[in-house]
């Protein structure tokens, strides 16, 4: 079932009775999420992505903007009569009900010509709950199962009435990281093998990144950019979104552009054809950084982690917004390498000096003002 | 088009479901709340009513054009409600100071201190709270006759002071006092007095509080031991004296005045729980049995 | 230093002691030293309070207050009270708190409404009832006249028939003990996190099943705790009955078993410490009988 979102706005009253200023949490919100893909709503905490999928299971009502499913306009539509499944941050797990309970409560509500006998409920339970591997667990209750059971009991209990669509609100923020990595392989897998349209809500851009088909960055309400998460990733549409993803994260400069060259201090980093002369924000991913020789952009060096495969280079530079620029850097150029490596053994002094070659596809320019990217 | 007009009428539905509940809702809401405040109603109003006008209405009228408040006048000459009522305030005062500097010094030994036998005491202290003041209050009963105290406020008072759930309650609180404090303060070489004094009282102020509001609620509307151990209306509390007045005060009829006393008598509580609505309701809630 | 250790040990021990001294004396003096003497008394035969002397030892005290006629009256009216009031007021306040929980404009007002009987004085406000319900040669009284509105028969509550009596009886008991179960309701209802409303409203759960699938289990321990209380509270009535009834209630036949306690005490009737003894000690075995099947029924319906 593809989901379409037009023109979705939500406002809440502000909570400042006297200023009368609404909150506005979902701000003017239109996409087209195809069918049977699996998406992943990103932002910081606040953004409104929570909200967004609230309107879109009917607990919220949009103030503008209509939602569909399929051909149908379900905007006024109760949440009950959209054929959806939704799983909460914290589960939402009835504590009093067994699991067996917890996942026939749904079917339990059904009446009239989707009413089914008590052993189409329990098979189905049990359909659903073998889906998520919790089917000897039926018996307990949920409150002597540990956090993934409890994510899986709940993930269970959404999708046995076989929704149309799946929501997932922040579903492995309560986990701890090494159940974190392996139910995210789980909701992916459970999403292929029931090919449902899935939404998730996440503040963990890796989260989004490893399991997404399309990835949806708002800020403060705003959509941001919705892409493939590689294409977010190379490809970031303003400073926010390329900053928001990535570890470690992207590191900016203010930059210049004059006659159409890149300036970052006094280092001429780039060619810029076409682009007038400006004061710019410059991010580079930490991959984009080469230490060579001839290399453009001058750093002081300030330290070398070692990582195994790759080496990370810790530096600094005048124009740098972060304390200091941190790069990954291949071990395959020995040279340049040995040398990195000897200076930074013994004391390291003001004057060692670290020169970049940058690569152009992992630098993004963008406008001082607006944030916005600059294509070249 | 056919499927979009069924999806209006279930929202439509839905919508007027939801407008008809609120509507009996609040008719619910409001019914009670009338039933509640009814009495209170009535008690102004017919205190306010005269006593020729009162006896005069067959049938009772819901409002008065001529109110007087010649009642409230009658009600402090006629009977000494101005007695009761400084009574009840002396009785509320002494009772419930005295109980607190008892139940912050218990509080802060079972809290704070260590002794030998402290758990014992405080297992027994807890056993104590199942005890129903109804077996206990023959004896003290009998006490206090024996010592000659009926008819004073020592009598009145003693009994009342003792309560073991407010000890074990501001305890609960004094323990959520970071031991660190105390240590410092050891260090700094404050006594213990000093120390209850200037830190954990202040921190617990708020349960204080609300232990002394319930405890005013408790003495201001105590019946039983005051109807027992007194029978000189020189020391009746409100409530006995509001009965004596049914019974003997302004001759049975002269319900407008009866009614200026009640109106009197209920007014301090009534006051002092607008004020601390929210202290009072928090704290009920926590640990407020009526009776 | 050993020796230092162990003087500053002691010391500090008697210090412990001195600040528990005062709640210990008025704790020794006014409950358990009563709580003994209750029970010595219960089984002493015709003590006489003047001269402070008995004949001998036995169950003569609770075979005589067993068959007071006074006495079964006192228990069968607390009993009607209980069963009446108990199921009757936990019912009205899980109704009204639902209300409550369901609107937003003027809660606050509402429960700070409900909330006022539990501030007024039990004696005092039941003399307004006395006067709502009392039908006298002067007039009717405001409740009979409604009565007659709807061309029933008018009676009087106060003087009347016997169950006239307990109806008025019942509603002012009531009428008290709702605020607290409203505002323990109404609390234990807003502690149900909306997560799970929430959860049932995707399900298309019905609101009388979310009532009773969700609602109910979720707050049942707060509704035993309810009837628990209210069942203590209730087998205690005493001054509601005053306050509607005056002090003589044998003689009105609106006696509780506490009202026995006291009359057998003091007042006209009164001067039989040792009934007064054994009946209170009937009517605390009987409150521990009724709190202990509670317990053991909430042990098996309640859920956590």
């Amino acid at each position: 079932m593809e989901v379409t979102l037009q023109n979705l706005t939500k406002k809440f009253p502000g909570r400042d009775k006297k200023k009368h200023e609404d909150v506005i949490a979902v701000n003017d919100f239109t996409f087209e999420i195809p069918d049977g893909k699996l998406i992943g709503l990103l932002g910081p905490s606040g953004c409104g992505k929570s909200t967004t999928l609230n309107l879109i299971s009917g607990l919220l009502k949009p103030t503008e903007g209509r939602i569909f499913f399929g051909e149908e306009d379900v905007t006024d539509l109760p949440p009950e009569n959209r054929g959806i499944g939704l799983v909460f941050q914290n589960y939402a797990l009835y504590p009093h009900l067994t699991v067996k309970q917890n996942i026939l409560f749904p079917l339990e509500n059904l009446k009239g010509k989707d009413k089914l006998s008590k052993a189409q409920m329990l098979e189905k339970a049990y359909e659903a709950a073998r889906l998520v591997q919790i089917d000897d667990l039926m018996d307990r209750k949920p409150g002597e199962l540990s956090g993934g059971q409890q994510q899986r009991v709940a993930i269970a209990r959404a999708l046995v009435k076989r929704p149309k669509v799946l929501l997932l609100d922040e579903p492995l923020s309560n986990l701890d990281a090494r159940l974190r990595l392996q139910t995210r392989e789980e909701i992916r897998r459970i999403q292929r093998e029931t090919k449902i349209t899935t939404i998730f809500v996440t503040h963990d851009q890796e989260e989004a990144m490893s399991i997404s088909d399309m990835i949806v960055v708002m800020k403060e309400g705003v959509v941001q950019q919705i892409d493939k998460p590689q294409k977010v990733y190379d490809d970031p549409k303003n400073l926010f979104v390329a900053k928001f993803l990535g570890t470690p994260p992207v590191n900016v400069f203010t930059g210049q552009i004059k006659d159409q060259k890149l300036y970052i201090g006094n280092d001429c980093v780039m060619e810029a054809k076409g682009v007038k002369d400006q004061a710019v924000y410059v991010g580079i991913r930490p991959e984009g950084f080469c230490p060579r020789a001839d290399g453009t952009l001058c750093c002081i060096l300030q330290g070398v982690e070692v990582m195994g495969r790759d080496i990370s280079v810790i530096s600094a530079n005048e124009a740098s917004l972060n304390t200091t620029v941190r790069s990954i850097v291949g071990t395959e150029n020995k040279a340049d390498m040995e040398k990195i490596l000897s200076m930074s053994e013994g004391r390291i002094t003001n004057d060692a000096v670290v020169k970049f070659a940058l690569a152009p596809h992992k630098v993004f320019i963008f406008q001082k003002e607006t944030e916005e990217r600059i294509y070249l | 088009m056919e499927n979009l007009t069924d999806y209006g009428k279930i929202e439509k539905n839905a919508r007027t479901r939801k407008k008809i509940t609120n509507i009996v809702t609040y008719f619910f809401l409001v019914l009670w709340a009338v039933v509640v405040l009814f009495p209170f109603y009535w008690m102004v109003l017919t205190s306010v009513k005269s006593y020729s006008a009162y006896n005069s209405e067959y049938i009772p009228k819901f409002f008065t054009l001529s109110p007087t408040l010649q009642n409230y006048v009658d009600a402090f000459t006629t009977v000494p409600l101005g007695k009761y009522f400084m009574n009840t305030v002396i009785f509320t005062i002494v009772t419930t100071g005295v109980m607190l500097v008892v139940i912050t010094l218990a509080a802060f030994a079972f809290a704070r201190l260590e002794f030998r036998g402290k758990n014992i005491v405080f297992v027994i202290f807890l056993s104590l709270m199942m005890i129903p003041n109804e077996l206990v209050i023959i004896t003290n009963f009998v006490t206090i006759t024996n010592l000659d105290m009926r008819n004073t406020f020592a009598g009145l008072i003693l009994p009342s002071i003792t309560s073991v759930f407010y000890i074990y309650l501001l305890k609960e609180n004094f323990e959520q006092i970071p031991d660190g404090l105390y240590y410092a303060a050891k260090v700094d070489g404050t006594s213990d007095l000093k120390y209850l004094l200037k830190v954990m009282i202040p921190i617990s102020k708020p349960t204080l509080i609300t232990i002394t509001i319930l405890k005013v609620i408790e003495c201001w509307n105590s019946y039983v031991w005051p109807r027992l151990i007194t029978d000189d209306e020189n020391y009746y509390l409100v409530s006995n004296g509001i009965q004596e007045i049914r019974e003997n005060g302004f001759g049975r009829e002269n319900i407008p005045a009866m009614m200026a006393a009640v109106v009197v008598i209920s007014v301090p509580l009534i006051v002092l729980f607008l004020i601390f609505r929210k202290k009072v309701m928090a704290g009920v809630s926590r640990g407020g049995m009526k009776g | 230093m050993g020796v230092n250790m162990v003087k500053k040990l002691k010391s500090s021990s008697f210090k412990g002691w001195i600040y528990l001294l005062p709640a210990i004396l008025f704790l020794g003096c006014f409950m358990v030293y009563p709580l003994i003497d209750v029970f010595i008394y219960s089984f002493e035969e015709g003590y006489n309070s003047a001269s402070q002397t008995y004949f001998g030892v036995g169950f003569y005290n609770y075979s005589y207050v067993l068959h007071d006629p006074y006495f079964l009256q006192a228990v069968k009216n607390t009993f009607i009270l209980v069963i009446i009031t108990v199921p009757l007021s936990t019912g009205i306040a899980l109704f009204i708190s639902l209300g409550l929980s369901m609107i937003k404009p003027l809660k606050n007002l509402f429960q700070t409404i409900y909330f006022l009987p539990y501030v007024t004085n039990t004696l005092a406000v039941g003399l307004v009832f006395m006067i709502l319900f009392k039908k006298t040669a002067y007039s009717e009284g405001l409740v009979n006249l409604m009565i007659s509105w709807f061309g029933g028969k008018t009676v009087d509550f106060i003087d009347g028939p016997y169950w006239a009596k307990m109806f008025v009886l019942c509603f002012y008991t009531i009428w008290i003990v709702l605020p607290f179960k409203i505002l323990i309701l109404t609390s234990a209802l807003s502690s149900v996190d909306q997560i799970y409303y929430n959860a049932a409203k995707v399900d298309g759960t019905s609101k009388f099943r979310t009532f009773m699938k969700i609602t109910l289990p979720m707050i049942s321990p707060m509704i035993f705790y309810l009837i628990i209380t209210g069942f203590i509270g209730a087998f205690k009535a005493y001054s509601d009955a005053v306050a509607l009834f005056g002090t003589n209630l044998n003689a009105a036949e609106m006696n509780t078993i506490v009202g026995y306690v006291y009359d057998m005490l003091y007042g006209d009737s009164g001067g039989y410490p040792s009934y007064a003894s054994a009946a209170a000690i009937i009517l605390f075995a009987i409150v521990l009988t009724i709190t202990c099947i509670n317990l053991l029924i909430s042990k098996k319906n309640v859920h956590y």
